[in-house]
């Protein structure tokens, strides 16, 4: 997807639409929010319903992808999860993001003992195993969706801190910001109005990686019984079914993990496309 | 001297990094809502508030949090990272200790497979740009990156465990019939029982390492050292292996330290999938049972892995290029 292709790309529409990986990782995004926005009218059960007359069904043309263990429809499942990884990425990016960004920013603009504190942070932060802090903290915690989102946010700055940084450090010398400065404007003025909007591609590529990211983990700890708690649907909750079934029903380990799948994959060719289209310099 | 001055600056960097991961830690921990004696309370309904707070004065958590901090500082200080909350009331290090070696074992097999592995696959992609080789390997890429670990490890447990019966899917080693055993029989027993874990393990890994592998082949190929290396005739062997290859292996080296404590999270759901019981494992219960010491104690042993993970890196950075070998020439 790379290479001889790009050579002489411009900033438009058609070299965008030019990346054919691109182009499907933006469907699969599309495709991915419609499911979740209309779950209710797309999904062919209602995901909570038990039906104990129809346990651990193998896929058949009443269920596409069978039933689980209380005999609930698994592909209607498998869409009102959407809506929960969608959710958990989304806001947990947010948070990432806003926090990476203010910090980031502080630390490139300021300089000095202000860059020097938050980058000790930084790197303290990225030296243990986000999910060990992550469990901990969980555990700690009632497990919820609301939890979970927090704790991956508040563990997921770092690299859009060091990337605004990096931004703000090169940009902070130009005559724009001399001007704002000469004319009186806050330092908060000339933060977030002045020197933010030119750095806004990379955080969008940043962002767009890191919603991939996020669902992962969240799938992770819902797997690991730490996350989003049943019956609520969530894909990585409805791996601990396929797991504990992994014997009899091997439906139940497939799809939650394909779906998983798809939509990390969705976000990350996006994300790259993305950063292609952007910024030209980075091959 | 040169570099034992700047390894002497390096490792003293550590140090603040070090007390403010324990810091971060320990505060995040005691804050959050919930202790070790609600959990064992609720399961005994003789406990009385008296007893509890008895127990509570035992394990020294009726003390403000930061005198709780200074012990555990002060205990650590003297390598003593205390003993466990639970019943048994072990020495965490103890605990720790028997199951270290596991944990690392698993992670320098997947850190070799991957490697081996990763290395060559990344050159040859990059020699061969655009080619369908690169591109299968790209597009491979992109799935390993998006796919779930352990969703991949429950799938080869369901096609080499299940379906075709190749695999044990759990456990280090047979539990029937490991005692009367070979030793021969008994490395194989145990290589079987690892092949699962250490290529699950692997997959992250492999798919970031032969991606930097790549990118990093292409930046040196470009390079004019390169032209002129084939300008004198070398085969184009020589020209990749001894001085493209060289060159490009050069970041590899920092990432390679990055990917520790990746590695090492990962433990955690590696070794609850396949039941191996690891440091994961045991950071894995002691979440469970909120058991400060034995937490606090995993976390220390995890960063101090990572610095020196970090910090070899930096060597061996320093160690292969030639800038900073020559910088200590000068100096000696």
């Amino acid at each position: 997807m790379k290479g001889g292709s790009i050579e002489g790309k411009r900033r438009s529409i058609g070299a965008f639409c030019q990346n054919p990986l691109a182009i499907i990782g933006l469907l699969i995004v599309l495709a991915l929010a419609l499911i979740a926005i209309f779950a209710p009218l797309i999904a062919p059960y209602d995901p909570q319903a038990i039906d104990t007359f129809h346990i651990l069904e193998a896929p058949s043309l009443l269920h596409p992808c069978g039933t689980d263990s209380l005999g609930r429809d698994c592909l209607s499942r498998l869409i009102y999860g959407a809506r929960i990884s969608l959710l958990v990425g989304f806001v947990a990016v947010g948070i990432a993001t806003v926090v990476g960004t203010f910090l980031g920013a502080l630390a490139g603009f300021y300089g000095g003992f202000v860059d020097g504190l938050i980058m000790r942070f930084v790197d303290i932060m990225l030296c243990f195993p986000a999910i060990f802090l992550i469990m901990a903290v969980i555990a700690f915690l009632e497990p919820s969706i609301w939890n979970i989102m927090i704790v991956i946010g508040l563990t997921g700055w770092m690299g859009v801190a060091r990337l605004v940084r990096a931004e703000f450090l090169s940009l902070r010398k130009r005559d724009f910001v001399l001007a704002a400065k000469i004319s009186g404007a806050s330092d908060f003025d000339i933060l977030f109005s002045e020197i933010l909007p030119n750095a806004i591609a990379p955080i969008l590529v940043s962002a767009t990686l890191g919603i991939g990211g996020a669902i992962l983990t969240e799938s992770a700890l819902s797997f690991l019984g730490i996350g989003v708690q049943p019956p609520t649907p969530s894909w990585g909750n409805m791996l601990t079914e396929g797991k504990n079934n992994l014997e009899i029903a091997w439906w139940l380990s497939v799809f939650p993990g394909l779906a998983i799948l798809i939509t990390v994959l969705g976000y990350n060719l996006l994300g790259e496309g993305l950063r292609d289209f952007l910024d030209p310099r980075k091959d | 001297m040169d570099f034992f001055l700047w390894l002497l600056k390096r490792l003293l960097a550590l140090v603040p990094t070090f007390f403010g991961i324990t810091l971060i830690s320990f505060f995040v921990m005691h804050l959050a809502p919930g202790e070790p004696m609600s959990i064992q309370a609720d399961f005994n309904p003789k406990m009385t508030p008296e007893m509890r707070q008895r127990l509570r004065a035992q394990y020294g958590l009726d003390k403000p949090l930061y005198v709780q901090y200074g012990r555990w500082l002060n205990g650590l200080i003297h390598l003593d990272l205390g003993r466990s909350f639970s019943p048994d009331r072990r020495k965490v290090w103890d605990k720790i200790r028997e199951r270290l070696p596991v944990t690392i074992l698993i992670n320098v097999l997947s850190m070799i497979l991957i490697l081996v592995v990763a290395i060559p696959l990344g050159v040859r992609a990059a020699v061969r740009q655009n080619s369908l080789f690169d591109q299968v390997t790209t597009v491979l890429v992109f799935i390993a990156y998006a796919a779930p670990a352990f969703w991949v490890a429950l799938l080869l447990m369901l096609l080499f465990g299940i379906k075709l019966d190749l695999l044990p899917i759990s456990g280090l080693h047979s539990l029937m019939g490991y005692d009367s055993m070979t030793t021969f029989q008994r490395v194989l027993d145990w290589s079987k029982h690892l092949v699962l874990p250490v290529f699950v393990s692997a997959i992250g890994g492999l798919a970031g390492f032969s991606r930097y592998t790549r990118s990093s082949m292409l930046e040196v190929l470009r390079q004019d050292y390169i032209t002129t290396a084939r300008a004198k005739g070398l085969s184009e062997r020589k020209v990749i292996y001894r001085h493209a290859l060289r060159n490009a292996l050069l970041p590899l080296i920092t990432i390679l330290g990055l990917s520790v404590p990746g590695l090492i999270g990962g433990s955690v759901i590696f070794e609850s999938i396949f039941a191996i019981p690891g440091v994961g494992q045991l950071m894995w219960s002691s979440v469970m049972a909120r058991d400060y010491p034995v937490l606090m104690g995993n976390l220390v042993i995890v960063s101090v892995l990572t610095l020196l993970g970090n910090l070899l890196a930096d060597i061996g950075y320093a160690a292969v290029d030639p800038r900073v070998r020559t910088g200590i020439q000068e100096g000696d």
